[in-house]
């Protein structure tokens, strides 16, 4: 299934957000959207996702999602909103319970998922005892879990530290790599943005237009930390934010 | 190459140089955090009683203005003895129970309802604000004449009075569950039931409990108003009669009686809470 953004804009009371925006999320890619804070990315998101109306213009499900697809647009969130009371594999089947999956079969997706974010072993932990590179891996089994056929991670690992930011970007690539998944993947960091991105979105401030869209061919897999070509891109796409960032820092909050 | 070995300074202790002074930095941190320590309390009951006992020995505290506390306890086994202190009990656990179970029930039914439909917190809050501040036992009379004077007219101002503290705390308590965690149900497309149920509920419990403690509290009060009229036995008609007769050995074994009931309910609450709020500390 590919989603198309088609030529969404968004306005908050008189305030315009997006504006014109048009972007194909073609299946099989994860896309970057990289802006400065405040240009609407994470607005964008939600359109993505249905958890809020576009003004004008529309989101648009290019053909049927995989039947198997509980969950087909996803979300991995920042503050990974995993339920305190419960266990890892509870938040895991939370998921799964209204979607009448019970029993063996639940027990075989949630082993499924846990071990492919090797949290096997903390099963029964409760998400207070987690480092927070756990409790995104958790929020990302929780995702995984639904079968989605797109994820709409919102700057998943932005509340990590960038040791635990490195393990949790490996862990995506190798995920993508056995089994290529849909994503739209924003964030503000350019160096993730270049490690996972196929193509990456270049958002200006508000109100958040395209600025350029940068496409990568280099294979997931085969991006490592130091390349020449990624820290290339990596310093183009820091040129074009550079001015965006600078000026969308001296706006007041309410103007 | 440069020899590039990592090197870790050696450790030395700082000389005293002359005319510097060396001293330890002073501790500034601690404090705020609290210890648990389940003997202060009780120390502080034995000492109060024995300072009493010894006072009403010794003639510093005149009779007329304390019991002697081991007076009291000759009471109370007295009262146990002649089986009468079941009489009292029975009575009053059964009202305390219908009454709060009925009022905190409804009161968390409410205040969810409160906290999850904006027409009803409109609807609602002015007028469980007006009535919150009703002092409960002035309305007696008027649960008399509607319920009679039996039974239900007791449990009728017990309910109402956990009632109002009860809303207020459960709907405060849905209030504070984090937004996020229900956007993040949204998102998995779960039912607004299966929302209410296992996040908006778990979410509030720790508000709804601490709610609790106060309002069974306040059943607890309300037993001995409730008992004032047309009660023969019961923990409140047994304090009332001794107030009245100056009988203040009776009036302390009843009271005592009462800050047991007190002490119980809430222990008994953080039971539960430890139980059900496991995932917390």
């Amino acid at each position: 299934m590919d989603l198309h953004v088609e030529d969404v804009t968004h306005r908050y009371g008189p305030m315009t957000v997006l504006d014109g925006i048009d972007l194909p999320v073609p299946a099989g890619e994860i896309i970057c959207i990289v802006g400065p804070s405040g240009c609407g990315k994470s607005t964008l998101l939600r359109l993505l996702g249905g958890l809020e109306q576009p003004t004008a213009g529309a989101i648009r499900q290019i053909g049927a999602a995989p039947a198997d697809t509980l969950n087909p647009l996803t979300y991995v969130f920042q503050d990974f909103a995993l339920l305190p009371w419960r266990s890892v594999s509870g938040n895991v089947s939370l998921v799964l319970e209204d979607h009448k999956i019970a029993g063996a079969e639940q027990q075989a997706i949630i082993d499924d998922v846990l071990a492919r974010t090797k949290l096997s072993d903390f099963a029964d932990a409760l998400p207070r005892q987690l480092s927070g590179g756990m409790k995104q891996r958790v929020a990302i089994a929780r995702a995984l879990a639904v079968r989605p056929a797109v994820m709409l991670m919102d700057e998943p690992l932005s509340a990590l530290d960038s040791q635990t930011r490195e393990l949790l970007m490996d862990d995506l690539i190798g995920l993508w790599t056995r089994e290529p998944f849909t994503a739209v993947y924003v964030t503000h960091n350019l160096a993730e943005a270049v490690r996972l991105g196929h193509a990456i979105v270049v958002l200006s401030r508000r109100p958040g237009r395209i600025r350029e869209i940068v496409r990568l061919d280099t294979p997931l897999a085969d991006r490592q930390m130091g390349d020449v070509a990624l820290e290339q891109v990596q310093r183009h796409l820091w040129q074009l934010m550079r001015e965006e960032a600078e000026a969308a820092d001296k706006e007041l909050l309410d103007g | 190459m440069a020899d590039l070995s990592l090197r870790s300074e050696p450790k030395t202790v700082p000389a005293n140089k002359s005319g510097v002074n060396v001293g330890r930095v002073p501790f500034r941190g601690g404090g705020f955090t609290p210890v648990s320590n389940r003997w202060a309390g009780v120390a502080v009951f034995v000492v109060l009683i024995a300072l009493i006992e010894w006072g009403t020995r010794s003639g510093f505290i005149s009779a007329l203005t304390l019991p002697k506390p081991s007076d009291v306890w000759a009471t109370f086994v007295e009262l146990y003895t002649s089986g009468q202190l079941a009489n009292h009990m029975v009575p009053s656990i059964t009202r305390l129970i219908v009454g709060a179970a009925i009022g905190a029930s409804t009161g968390i039914a409410l205040g969810v309802l409160i906290g999850l439909f904006s027409l009803v917190r409109a609807g609602l809050v002015p007028l469980v604000a007006a009535i919150f501040p009703i002092p409960k036992i002035a309305l007696l009379p008027l649960f008399v004449i509607w319920f009679g004077i039996d039974e239900a007219s007791k449990y009728a101002l017990i309910a109402f009075g956990t009632f109002t503290p009860t809303v207020v705390a459960t709907y405060g308590a849905v209030d504070n569950v984090d937004r996020s965690l229900i956007r993040m149900g949204q998102s998995f497309s779960l039912t607004w039931w299966s929302i209410v149920r296992k996040i908006v509920l778990p979410g509030a419990m720790p508000g709804i409990l601490s709610g609790l403690r106060v309002s069974l509290a306040i059943a607890i009060i309300l037993l001995v108003a409730a008992e004032m009229l047309g009660a023969e036995y019961g923990i409140g008609a047994y304090i009332l009669q001794a107030g009245s007769l100056y009988d203040l050995e009776r009036l302390f074994v009843g009271v005592s009686i009462l800050s047991v009931l007190g002490v119980t309910v809430s222990a008994a609450i953080g039971l539960i809470e430890k139980r059900l709020l496991r995932w917390r500390s």
